[in-house]
């Protein structure tokens, strides 16, 4: 378990942050550009000392105002990737990786041939840093941190500097580091689709404060969001099961609360957890059981909440029994239906709303 | 190096040695005082970094007679040291070479304190989050990033070294043999009749170092950096 409570001013800035999440696990500290994710950041590795509160990681105190303990950041065991790399550039890559390697505490997990495979670096290991592109230098600061044997992994907008080919290069490798090595992660980031990738937990940031955190899913129904990520782009985050993949239409069939869904999707297989996140946009509702429709997606579910939206629209949160989804309508359409909380409804999501891209293994 | 009379010689054999002497005294402090100028903000920053320009702006000679009160025999670290260690500063070389220190130590606080703040703060970090410690990251990633500037310093710092006289004659005095280097020599040639002949190899000498001095640093700069992939 990580439990932070901090306060940080810096000039005019101010930070007041409180959150926990599980060990293991992919906590992303999201918020726009500005809002004081990377200072957060920075007072858990310990480059950064808080004005006032605590820091505890798996039951240590890494920093307690109130008791005056403060382990300095060489030795939290914490590793830290920068979004601009800092790799040493007077060492080859090899030296470079053994840097952290030498200094190591704590129980090693990570040896050098395999996160040298992991990360795909054998035939870097004799190059010099400048010789590297963007993405094999964020993938060697990767290794090293890693082989530093972290109890907690730091990612500062890894991919931020990054162009969208060079995103994608990276991204499946530090998908690799969650499921094989499952090593803690706090991830910085404004891209809501890399946190949609690696996150297991969010925390929302908005001007220095923490205004929301817990779990993805959870995170994902909370209106707070909105004003981040757009309008556009909220949707409720779902982990569910694949049941079966229809032969007729290679439709795979997936379980989302009580309910059944059928999603295209390629890569698909039986018994896959996968994660999908349904558009807002994408969910349409209906007070009765739509028949002769051409949306193949029709769940019963209960409406357990009705939100503020942008403009003349509510965001209407219904229960697929175990599963949250929201649905955007109109103001209009939510008087002349009567959508209340506790009202029984259908949920339609039109099949192509959830594509292969969005669809994640867990 | 037949066609340099023996004087001539001992006097260059001794600037090197005073020179060289002189870099290695004033190297320690000078990283410090460079180190604090440009990593750290703290009350007086102005003060420090005026003293240590100080020696640029003074007549040597003043140097000299600061030197000579404070650490010649009768002074209160000159007579500390000789009662303590039985080292005499005042008319020895070590004298001369400590002379040759304070005058340099701007020149080499200036050329470490720029290589300095060429290295960037963020790879400390970086080795800091690998568990190196404070001693730890300045020897493996601080002082091979800021050696280029560190030679170059001390490369400079030993040609200007050659060349110093108000300071050095005031403190240590003109002695063949222990403490006439170069210019001191140079000096005296020119004082004596039928001294030219002398004075122009000297001259040219000196000359000489000073240019190779100065090319070699630009040249181990350029290689450093060439390495470094700037």
């Amino acid at each position: 378990m990580l439990r932070v409570r901090v306060a940080k001013r810096r000039g005019a800035f101010a930070l007041a942050a409180e959150f926990e999440m599980p060990t293991p696990g992919v906590a992303a500290l999201f918020g726009r550009s500005g809002c004081g994710k990377s200072t957060l950041i920075d007072l858990i590795a310990g480059l950064l000392d808080p004005d006032e509160g605590r820091i505890e990681l798996d039951g240590e105190v890494l920093v307690d105002t109130d008791r005056r303990t403060r382990i300095p950041a060489e030795r939290r065991g914490i590793g830290y990737v920068f979004q601009d790399a800092r790799l040493f550039p007077h060492l080859k890559v090899a030296a470079n990786l053994r840097y952290g390697a030498r200094r190591a505490r704590g129980p090693h997990f990570a040896v050098f041939g395999e996160v040298v495979e992991l990360l795909a670096l054998g035939p870097l290991l004799g190059r010099r840093t400048h010789q590297l592109s963007g993405g094999e230098k964020q993938r060697v600061a990767i290794a090293r941190a890693l082989l530093g044997q972290p109890r907690l992994l730091l990612l500062d907008e890894p991919l931020a500097s990054l162009d969208a080919a060079r995103r994608d290069e990276v991204l499946p490798y530090l998908e690799r580091l969650r499921d094989q090595l499952e090593i803690p992660m706090v991830y910085v980031s404004h891209q809501f689709e890399e946190v949609l990738r690696l996150a297991t937990h969010v925390v929302l940031i908005d001007a220095g404060r923490t205004i929301a955190a817990g779990a993805i899913g959870p995170m994902s129904l909370r209106p707070e969001l909105r004003d981040i990520v757009g309008a556009e782009a909220v949707g409720a985050v779902v982990d569910g099961e694949i049941l079966r993949i229809e032969a007729d239409s290679g439709l795979a069939v997936l379980r989302v609360g009580t309910g059944e869904m059928r999603i295209g999707a390629d890569s698909a297989v039986a018994r896959q957890r996968v994660r999908v996140q349904i558009l807002a946009r994408d969910v349409i509702v209906a007070t009765a059981e739509p028949k002769a429709l051409s949306v193949r997606n029709a769940l019963a579910g209960r409406i357990t909440r009705i939100a503020e939206d942008a403009g003349d629209s509510r965001l209407v949160t219904i229960d697929l029994g175990g599963a949250e989804i929201l649905a955007r309508v109109t103001v209009s359409a939510a008087r002349e239906l009567a959508l209340a909380p506790g009202r029984d409804v259908w949920a339609l999501v039109k099949t192509v709303s959830i594509s292969a891209q969005r669809l994640r293994r867990l | 190096m037949d066609w340099l009379h023996h004087d001539e010689r001992v006097a260059l054999w001794l600037s090197v040695q005073i020179s060289l002497r002189s870099v290695l005294l004033c190297l320690p402090p000078a990283l410090a005082v460079a180190w604090l100028l440009a990593r750290r903000r703290f009350r007086g920053r102005v003060l420090v970094d005026a003293l240590v320009h100080l020696p640029m702006v003074l007549p040597p000679v003043a140097v000299g007679y600061l030197l000579l009160i404070t650490f010649g025999t009768q002074g209160p670290v000159g007579g500390w040291l000789q009662r303590v260690f039985g080292v005499t500063l005042i008319f020895t070389r070590n004298g001369a070479a400590l002379a040759t220190a304070v005058m340099t130590f701007p020149v080499v606080v200036r050329a470490l304190r720029l290589s300095l703040e060429n290295v960037d703060p963020g790879l400390e970090d970086a080795a800091r989050m690998l568990g190196a410690g404070p001693l730890d990251r300045f020897w493996s990633v601080t002082l091979p990033l800021m050696l280029p500037g560190l030679l170059a310093g001390m490369i400079m710092a030993f040609s200007a070294g050659l060349g110093e006289f108000g300071a050095v004659i005031t403190f240590v005095s003109n002695i063949p043999g222990e403490t006439r280097t170069l210019p001191l020599a140079l000096y005296t040639a020119l004082q004596s009749p039928g001294g030219e002949a002398s004075a122009a190899r000297l001259a040219a000498i000196s000359i000489a170092l000073g240019l190779a001095g100065l090319l070699l640093a630009e040249w181990f700069a350029r290689r450093v950096r060439r390495m470094l992939g700037r």
